[in-house]
């Protein structure tokens, strides 16, 4: 897919304006670009047909509006249907009862065991006292796995190594945690086929004898076709309660996801984002929604800016530049929040669209560039990082030779510095309106 | 002297286990024996769901009225086991010059025909030609490498081959004991280090243990990585590089495990991992669920890579050589 969905929204809907209203006719085509998109994206077949005539019915009889382009109104009309489908509003976890349990179930190799350690980590920055407890008796060392997680979040787990099954488990480590009142347990059950009946059976009996808050159905983000028939073996067999979407920190573009929620009608509670413990988030739907049609991840861009811009920092920063005393220090400041987002590679794969031409014109991004400017900066002294001007020559070269790079980079840092500084001018004389543009730290 | 002193250490661990199994043995073994029938069971159960599965839905949806119809059916059908839009329109256009008329049984053959064509070309089974055969195993997280390795190292022992098993996945928790598991169960040793080590370490080990030891079958064990983590990549070239400079040659073969269940995306896997390290074989797991493995085919299309094993359930005789004309006859 080189080319981003919305962009080809744009292309074939182009004409529809003279026409002043969509159509069945004149939507046809972008109706196919949906199906083929979904589909793609590994979307059930059955659930994109629905999608398809429920964006068809949507989208017909609307007049274009004079402020959006057809294909933009077509893009939001599609969008917002998926996100909405993908479950509307956030959904988190409903823990009631003490100890509240809840259960992971899924197919062998989903992520249970790593997001079981995730999910206690998480209940411990939110202040409850969880308890481990490894339930997953077949798998050749799945216990040992979980315990030496559990050290690493620095959770308590329950010792299951002497134990026959996992209902003896289960019995055992409720009674442990009333007594050493865990408020949460984390049970982490076996991988298994929804099409197993013995061990779904198996699923049922611990099921009674935890009666748990919720049961999470881990899934693989790069499911495919099938994920439709596991969440609805596992749905209806135990009584799923929501659904962890894992690895997704991969390039599958969650299809699945959709699949799931509409079969099961169940929320997507959490995403996994990387193999390390604190790599799980909340899911938002509009997001996947993004995702999904390859529109990129705006939101979560911004939003990671304004966890990371420091307020107060991002004000000082407004009055220097009110003042033009911006200097290479503070440039330097701005670069290290910038690497507090993440890779460059991360933050530019959430703009729309650049997965695509990444691949496209097969783009390498230099992580070292913003090393290298810092080495640039560092390697000044006060004075010429408060005065640029007083950069000469031999001042440059000796910078050069310091920070390891040649006169050149030196030359175009400063280049750089000094449009940037043009700039802000520019942007001073617009008032603060458009000063406050440029500090999502400032928005909230 | 470096060497031996690791080599006290791997010796040490087995015993540590053998000890452990000892005190779990009544139970485990009870609990295992149940697992293998409820796999069996599950299995036959399972290939008898994957049958059909294509022309069943095609016959239950068509409605008779017109061989546009029935080639529209077909189409949806196999987008539904995940073998791709493009694959799937390229297949059906393919039939459309072929098929006259619309009989349901004409369009079987055909489609039989059509797939198993596809699928013959990459269904070349591993030959293990020397001694030692290095096989490296690849994949994303949770494909079951580790399981595959497992079947594997057993398929070679009770072929009257011995078999060095390397613990290279050096970052997952307990990964390196699960292995060790299986080299119990099967019988082989295993080369490992501490867990958070540097895998290239341990196939540095392994090469030179499996040519003191005289082992006519390697294989190494890689951690999980997506195929799109560049550092990961880079990380698993080194591993290669680490193994071709101990052992000319080597490694001769290049598994990448994957999941029957994973959709689009597994194209993405194959094209990557082969980019990186040259895949030369594939082994399709977890084909004991209701998942097709569809994708398989726009992958044997597209980048011709040999098809090794399929793996229908978690027993330790649950590996097969891929068969292109049982599998298309399965998957129709």
């Amino acid at each position: 897919m080189l080319e981003s969905l919305s962009e080809k929204f744009r292309k074939i809907l182009r004409d529809v304006r003279g026409q002043g209203s969509l159509s069945e006719s004149n939507i046809q085509e972008a109706l196919k670009e949906v199906r083929l998109a979904l589909l793609e994206a590994d979307v059930n077949f059955t659930v994109v047909k629905d999608f398809v005539a429920a964006v068809k019915e949507k989208a017909m009889g609307k007049e274009v509006l004079e402020s959006l382009s057809p294909g933009q109104q077509f893009t939001k009309i599609v969008h917002d249907e998926l996100t909405d489908l993908l479950g509307g509003t956030d959904s988190g976890l409903e823990l009631k009862g003490r100890p509240s349990v809840i259960m992971l179930v899924g197919l062998q190799g989903s992520g249970k065991t790593t997001t079981a350690a995730k999910l206690a980590l998480l209940l411990k920055s939110k202040g409850r006292n969880p308890y481990i407890v490894p339930a997953d008796l077949f798998r050749l060392a799945a216990v040992l796995q979980l315990k030496k997680l559990a050290a690493e979040v620095n959770v308590d787990c329950f010792d299951s190594e002497n134990m026959k099954t996992p209902a003896d488990v289960c019995r055992e480590a409720l009674r442990v945690a009333g007594i050493k009142g865990y408020d949460t347990l984390l049970v982490d059950t076996a991988g298994r086929l929804h099409v197993d009946s013995s061990l779904m059976q198996e699923l049922q009996s611990l099921k009674e004898i935890l009666k748990p808050a919720e049961i999470l159905f881990v899934a693989d983000s790069m499911t495919g076709q099938d994920a439709v028939n596991t969440a609805k073996g596992f749905n209806e067999s135990v009584g799923i309660t929501g659904v962890v979407l894992t690895k997704f920190d991969g390039d599958a573009r969650g299809g699945a996801a959709l699949s799931m929620r509409m079969t099961t009608g169940k929320p997507i509670k959490f995403i996994g984002t990387g193999e390390k413990v604190d790599c799980l988030e909340v899911f938002h739907p509009a997001r996947l929604a993004g995702r999904i049609l390859d529109m990129g991840d705006v939101l979560t861009l911004i939003e990671k800016a304004q966890a990371t811009f420091d307020e107060k920092q991002a004000k000082e920063l407004e009055k220097k530049i009110r003042k033009d005393a911006f200097t290479l220090e503070d440039f330097k400041d701005q670069l290290q929040q910038i690497k507090k987002l993440g890779s460059l590679e991360s933050i530019l794969s959430m703009v729309p669209g650049f997965s695509a031409l990444k691949q496209a014109k097969d783009i390498k991004i230099d992580e070292k560039e913003i090393t290298r400017v810092e080495a640039i900066i560092n390697s000044m002294t006060r004075k010429e990082k408060q005065d640029v001007l007083c950069l000469n020559a031999s001042r440059r070269q000796r910078i050069a030779k310091g920070s390891g790079t040649k006169v050149q980079d030196v030359n175009k840092l400063i280049n750089q510095y000094q449009d940037m500084r043009k700039m802000m001018k520019k942007m001073k004389s617009a008032g603060p309106r458009g000063l406050r543009g440029m500090f999502p730290g400032r928005m909230r | 002297m470096f060497f031996y002193a690791k080599r006290e250490k791997f010796e040490f661990d087995s015993k540590w286990w053998t000890l452990k199994e000892g005190v779990n043995a009544g139970a485990s073994s009870m609990g295992m024996f149940d697992r293998v029938k409820a796999g069996f069971d599950s299995l036959k159960a399972g290939l008898a769901r994957t049958h059909n599965a294509i022309m069943g839905s095609v016959e239950s949806a068509f409605t008779g009225e017109s061989r546009e119809e029935l080639l529209e059916r077909l189409e949806e059908s196999l987008i539904r086991s995940d073998v791709g839009v493009k694959a799937s329109s390229e297949i059906v256009d393919h039939m459309r010059t072929k098929l006259v008329g619309k009989d349901m049984e004409k369009l079987r053959e055909c489609l039989r025909d059509e797939i198993s064509g596809i699928l013959q070309a990459v269904e070349r089974p591993l030959v293990v030609d020397r001694s030692p055969f290095v096989i490296m195993v690849l994949g994303v997280n949770g494909v079951g490498k580790t399981t595959t390795i497992g079947k594997l190292a057993h398929r070679c022992q009770s072929t009257g081959k011995s078999v060095l098993l390397a613990a290279g996945d050096t970052f997952r928790a307990a990964a390196i004991e699960q292995l060790e598991g299986w080299g119990k169960r099967v019988g082989c040793p295993v080369i490992r280090q501490a867990q958070g080590g540097d895998p290239g370490a341990v196939v540095f080990d392994a090469m030179n243990a499996a040519v003191s030891r005289r082992a006519d079958v390697v294989i190494i064990d890689t951690a999980g990585r997506l195929h799109t983590k560049v550092n990961l990549m880079e990380e698993l070239k080194k591993v290669k590089r680490v193994i071709s400079r101990e052992l000319p040659g080597a490694p001769h073969e290049s598994i990448l495990v994957l999941d029957a269940g994973t959709g689009q995306n597994a194209i993405n896997q194959a094209r990557l991992f082969n980019e990186a390290v040259e895949v030369t074989g594939i082994a399709l797991t977890k084909l004991d669920g209701t998942a097709k493995g569809g994708i398989i085919i726009p992958i044997a299309r597209e980048l011709k890579i040999p098809i090794r094993f399929i793996g229908v359930g978690e027993g330790i005789d649950d590996l097969r050589d891929f068969d292109a004309k049982d599998f298309a006859e399965a998957l129709i």
